[in-house]
């Protein structure tokens, strides 16, 4: 088509302008169409009907002004459900954070089979929370009579502990950290190994010429400051997460007679008020409002904190 | 500089290095061990007698191995096991095809095609990565019963569809794919629309096999949305399966253990198939650069 451009370019522009903006839409169209009715109608729904009574009902019918957020703030059971967070998250994002970093350091120096060690440790991101949560309450944490943590315990001449009915001490916080840290661990760890990977060697020849000694001191000024951006990323992922559990929760504490009160994180809350015997829609998106805020703050206060997006040196 | 040299002479030294690293060995092939304890107890529980799993005195090994337990599982007509692995299975690999689909054409029409809108667009896009999936449930629980698709397939399908995730890995991975092949094919006279059938998926196949795995692991896993969705037993996925009879404690722990032993053994064939295009996939979507 030269000779069209020869003749008018002006009008061929445009007239390709308007094509490509065609085009941007057959592209990007039916997923941002989709994207739009399925994350942004519900969200906008959920604050709409946060401000009305809604039980068993998806339309909202008599306005409450304030009055679900008034309640849902001084359930005491919504504020535990934080509370339960919060223990958790302590738990479970320090402890992953270690152990991943630690996978990764030890994997990445190693000779041989380090395609095995990998694959071992990355195995149980396969696994569902579910099926592990299954492993966990029937097979190792098992209260009374079988199970193999109190077979081991039998060794040494302890008695069985019932492991996730006993609140003092709360045992039942061993059962469930070690289900979360056995599944994520794993994805944690090819993070952390990726960002080992593009930490380029002559920073370790430099320090090596300055007189670093191998171990500690290049771990802490050299390979760990490296890998800021990485370490960051990783528990801004893990917070974030943490918010979300649901699964192991549900399906180590909850059996045929419900659930138990205590270790009720908010998506458990949220999952009862909205969906179980009371249907109450408005207050369970009131509570999703309320969450969506609290992980907005924390996950803003988090990067403030730790920097992200500030660029490395 | 004298430090290195010295290390490099010292016995002493060496000895400490080589016991360190010894030490370092040992550790992980414990910690490996007690990883692959769980996908063990899985299969011994799965193949043993119920008494062997409930027994007082428990042992590590089984006194035997009990085969007939998968055949027992989708003979038991209380637990519907072969419908929940068709649910699970269709929904996983629609969910995996449409995703593709979706965000890659996404991703390359945000990557390449100019418009003046195109930023604007991503950023709404994006945005949606901050908001967690799990605060939309209750919400996006309302907008599906809206449409009568609670129990449904299409209720379990559609809303999975959209993931912001695969569409910015695609873009990400579209931004740096080589211009020169495209810019042969504009001059052959092809579209966008042939140019990215044609030129651009052919030569993209690692990446769609680093999103398809992700997506599929994470739809075969998922569990609150089928739990919510998924209400009537014919609407029930794997997971939602496991989970019920665990919960209800009428079933067998043996058969318990087998249904939840061939629910893995999809993915650990995808896994293990395609392994490498995960751990590229993640070192690929860009979250820590």
């Amino acid at each position: 088509m030269p000779p069209a451009v020869l003749r008018s370019p002006k009008p061929k522009a445009t007239r390709r302008q308007r094509n490509r903006t065609l085009w941007f839409w057959v592209f990007v169209g039916p997923f941002a169409v989709g994207l739009a009715l399925f994350t942004y109608v519900p969200l906008g729904w959920s604050v709409v009907l946060s401000f009305f009574d809604a039980h068993n009902t998806v339309t909202p019918r008599d306005f409450a002004g304030l009055g679900n957020y008034r309640r849902i703030l001084s359930d005491p059971e919504f504020r535990s459900s934080l509370t339960t967070f919060a223990v958790f998250s302590a738990i479970i994002v320090p402890a992953t954070f270690a152990l991943s970093l630690a996978l990764a350091l030890a994997v990445n120096r190693l000779r041989w089979a380090q395609a095995f060690f990998r694959s071992v440790f990355f195995l149980p991101t396969a696994c569902s929370y579910v099926v592990a949560a299954l492993v966990w309450k029937m097979s190792i944490f098992n209260g009374v009579r079988f199970g193999l943590a109190n077979t081991v315990l039998g060794w040494f001449g302890a008695e069985p502990v019932a492991w996730l009915a006993t609140t003092h001490p709360p045992w039942y916080w061993l059962v469930i950290g070690t289900v979360r840290l056995w599944l994520q661990t794993g994805f944690y760890m090819i993070l952390f190994l990726a960002g080992l990977q593009r930490i380029p060697v002559r920073l370790y020849e430099a320090a090596a010429l300055d007189g670093a000694r191998p171990g500690w001191q290049t771990f802490r000024y050299i390979t760990f400051p490296a890998l800021r951006a990485t370490s960051v990323a990783v528990a801004l992922l893990l917070v974030i997460n943490a918010f979300q559990a649901f699964d192991e929760f549900f399906n180590l504490l909850s059996d045929a007679r419900g659930y138990p009160p205590y270790a009720r994180p908010p998506l458990v809350y949220l999952y009862y008020t909205a969906l179980g015997q009371g249907q109450d829609l408005g207050l369970g998106s009131a509570g999703a409002v309320v969450l969506a805020l609290v992980i907005a703050v924390v996950t803003v206060v988090q990067a403030r904190w730790s920097g992200l997006g500030r660029k490395e040196e | 500089m004298p430090a290195s040299r010295e290390s490099r002479e010292n016995p002493v030294h060496d000895a400490l290095v080589r016991a360190g690293r010894a030490l370092r060995l040992t550790l992980l092939i414990a910690l490996a061990a007690l990883f692959l304890v769980p996908f063990y107890l899985l299969l011994r529980n799965g193949l043993a007698s119920e008494s062997d799993i409930t027994a007082p005195d428990w042992t590590f090994f089984p006194r035997a191995l009990h085969w007939s337990n998968v055949r027992e599982l989708f003979d038991d007509p209380n637990v519907p096991m072969a419908h929940a692995l068709l649910n699970s299975t269709l929904i996983a690999v629609a969910t995996t095809a449409g995703t593709l689909v979706l965000a890659s054409l996404a991703g390359y029409g945000l990557a390449r095609i100019p418009y003046r809108h195109a930023n604007a667009v991503f950023y709404a896009i994006l945005g949606t990565l901050m908001v967690p999936a799990a605060v939309t449930f209750v919400p996006s629980f309302v907008l599906v019963s809206s449409l009568g698709w609670v129990s449904t397939l299409r209720g379990l399908i559609v809303p999975t569809l959209f993931s912001a995730f695969a569409c910015f890995v695609f873009r990400q991975y579209f931004l740096g794919f080589p211009r020169e092949l495209e810019d042969a094919a504009q001059v052959d006279g092809l579209g966008y629309w042939r140019t990215y059938w044609r030129v651009v998926v052919p030569n993209s196949r690692p990446v769609f096999a680093a999103v398809g795995t992700i997506v599929f692991i994470g739809a075969w896993n998922a569990f609150l949305w089928p739990l919510v969705i998924g209400q009537d037993r014919d609407a029930w996925t794997v997971q939602v399966a496991l989970s019920t009879l665990n919960n209800a404690q009428t079933v067998n722990l043996h058969e318990l253990f087998v249904a939840a032993a061939v629910s893995i053994v999809p993915l650990l064939v995808v896994f293990l198939f395609l392994q490498r295009y995960i751990v590229a996939g993640v070192e690929r979507s860009g979250i820590d650069d």
